[in-house]
């Protein structure tokens, strides 16, 4: 192999491996080799579980460029689509199509059944609802002793019983609901765990989906059975979407309420702002840096080119496996000055945590209010909250598909 | 100035409300975008800017 080859960023020879490994001391920034690639080479190559080499994007611009590019698809049964692992390889061919898993024109279909719920004006009006829960739970843990995991506390409950809660799961079945949701959001999980835990959620909606068909309710359940009766769509697939919609939509907030208090009290005169500035934009300003800052979906949306791309000096050519890396592109400093700074004040919140193009987050506007209420509530209520631990002896979840922290002990 | 958006290009995903109420809205059955104001005034221009930025599904023009 010629030296010019081993130094080629696009060669398949010796593209590095992904994932890649976080540098020790630094859990907010993303692995150093994505870094260099989002600065020097946006559009580059590496290696994934399977031996295959497909494309990693980095750049916001190109990522930008990609993600609205009806060549990019994100049909997982299409021969070389770089799968996550092999557990979600085996489930692509019994996943009942949904959002997830197809393009226009199906892709607009599902999104429009799922959207209601979650417009900008329905959710700030659910937004008492999301302040009551918080201040709800941070009595119990106020109530409760010191030191206290702030994941079991308030970040899994608030998103979980909010989703629970909109799509209509019954109270009682919320934790042995979340608990199955948050296997398939390994990275090392079996295929068998996968592939159980996938049945089991499944069969438990297709279950609630009938029972609301019978007996509707006002809840987004109800609206799915209804369109079942009406032909528009199977149970399997109403099961799909109340599926796709939980584990998309608890882990990933939960995420973010967590690993931000960490980042936050790293971040002192930061989160001093944040509690104690009396300007009402700044809750939003500040979820929206924290969003980018923290980039926790980090281990790349999958895509598959459907024809020949030129991009960022490079062609991706048809069939070739696609990796949006938005993390990195939430660091790229042609996109953010001084990507590095975690600046609550930052304004042009272009940032690509909820991805970009048709497949952007659904829930967005949901988590941005979750958001909001609890960074805005959590400093002001419990001003002396702090890490019961170290930063080094806290697990952050470097295998999970959205990144954060297992566990977060906290004292006050 | 002048706004129009592509309800078929359209995600749902709220970015224009975000940005300036006042000229866009969702449609209540499947939040798609519905255009409340084309001609917006001269105040309006800096939200119905970042609205057209923000848009993932590139669903709305701005002229002038
Ligand atoms: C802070 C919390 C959240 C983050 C960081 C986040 C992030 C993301 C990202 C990056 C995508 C794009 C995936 C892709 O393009 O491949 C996405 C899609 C999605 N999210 Fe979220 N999400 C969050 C919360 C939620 C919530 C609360 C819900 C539901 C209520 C939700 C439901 C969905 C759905 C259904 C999709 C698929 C949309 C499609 O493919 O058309 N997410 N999310
Ligand atoms: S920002 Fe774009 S995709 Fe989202 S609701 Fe508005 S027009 Fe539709």
């Amino acid at each position: 192999m010629s030296s010019s080859q081993v130094q080629d960023p696009t060669g398949t020879a010796d593209a590095p491996f992904f994932p890649m490994s976080r540098k020790p001391g630094c859990p907010f920034d993303p692995p150093p080799p994505l870094r260099e690639a989002a600065a020097s080479h946006p559009v580059s190559r590496v290696t994934i579980w399977n031996g295959s080499t497909p494309w990693i994007i980095t750049g916001h611009a190109e990522q930008r460029a990609l993600l609205s590019d009806p060549r990019v698809s994100v049909n997982d049964r299409l021969p070389g689509f770089p799968h996550w692992h092999a557990g979600m390889e085996q489930v692509s061919t019994r996943r009942a199509p949904s959002v997830f898993n197809t393009d226009p024109p199906e892709h607009t279909r599902f999104r429009r059944m799922m959207t209601a719920p979650f417009t900008f004006k329905r959710v700030n009006a659910m937004r008492a609802v999301v302040q009551e829960i918080t201040d709800d739970l941070i009595d119990r843990l106020l109530a409760g002793p010191r030191p206290a995991d702030l994941v079991e506390a308030i970040a899994l409950p608030l998103p979980t019983r909010m989703i629970c809660a909109i799509m209509g799961v019954p109270q009682a079945d919320h934790a042995a609901f979340a608990a199955q949701a948050s296997v398939g959001m390994k990275r090392d999980v079996t295929v068998q765990a996968q592939v159980e835990s996938f049945r089991w959620q499944h069969d438990y909606l297709a279950d609630l989906v009938r029972a609301r068909a019978a007996e509707p309710r006002d809840d987004m359940l109800s609206d799915l059975a209804q369109r079942v009766t009406d032909g528009e769509i199977t149970v399997e697939e109403a099961a799909a979407m109340g599926v796709g919609l939980f584990v998309a939509g608890h882990e990933t907030s939960a995420n973010m309420i967590a690993l931000a208090t960490v980042a936050l009290l790293e971040h002192p005169g930061q989160l001093a702002l944040l509690r104690e500035s009396d300007d009402p934009g700044l809750a939003a300003t500040a979820v929206e840096e924290l969003l980018r800052y923290l980039g926790i979906v980090h281990m790349a949306q999958r895509r598959i080119a459907t024809d020949d791309i030129e991009i960022g000096g490079q062609t991706i050519r048809a069939g070739e496996g696609i990796l949006i890396e938005l993390a990195s592109a939430n660091r790229d400093p042609r996109a953010f000055p001084d990507p590095d700074v975690l600046d609550l004040r930052r304004p042009a919140p272009a940032h690509h945590a909820f991805g970009f193009g048709l497949h952007q987050c659904v829930g967005q506007q949901l988590a941005r209010v979750e958001l909001q209420v609890v960074y805005g509530t959590l400093f002001r209520r419990i001003p002396t909250l702090s890490l019961a631990t170290t930063l080094d002896a806290i697990e952050f979840k470097h295998d999970g598909i959205a990144y954060g922290v297992y566990h977060l002990p906290v004292t006050w | 100035m002048r706004v129009a958006v592509d309800q078929n290009k359209c995600i749902a995903a709220g970015q224009c409300v975000a940005a300036n109420p006042d000229v866009f809205d969702q449609r209540d059955s499947d939040g798609v975008v519905v255009l409340l104001e084309a001609a917006p005034d001269a105040g309006q221009e800096d939200g119905v800017r970042r609205a057209a930025a923000a848009c993932p599904a590139l669903a709305i023009q701005v002229q002038g």
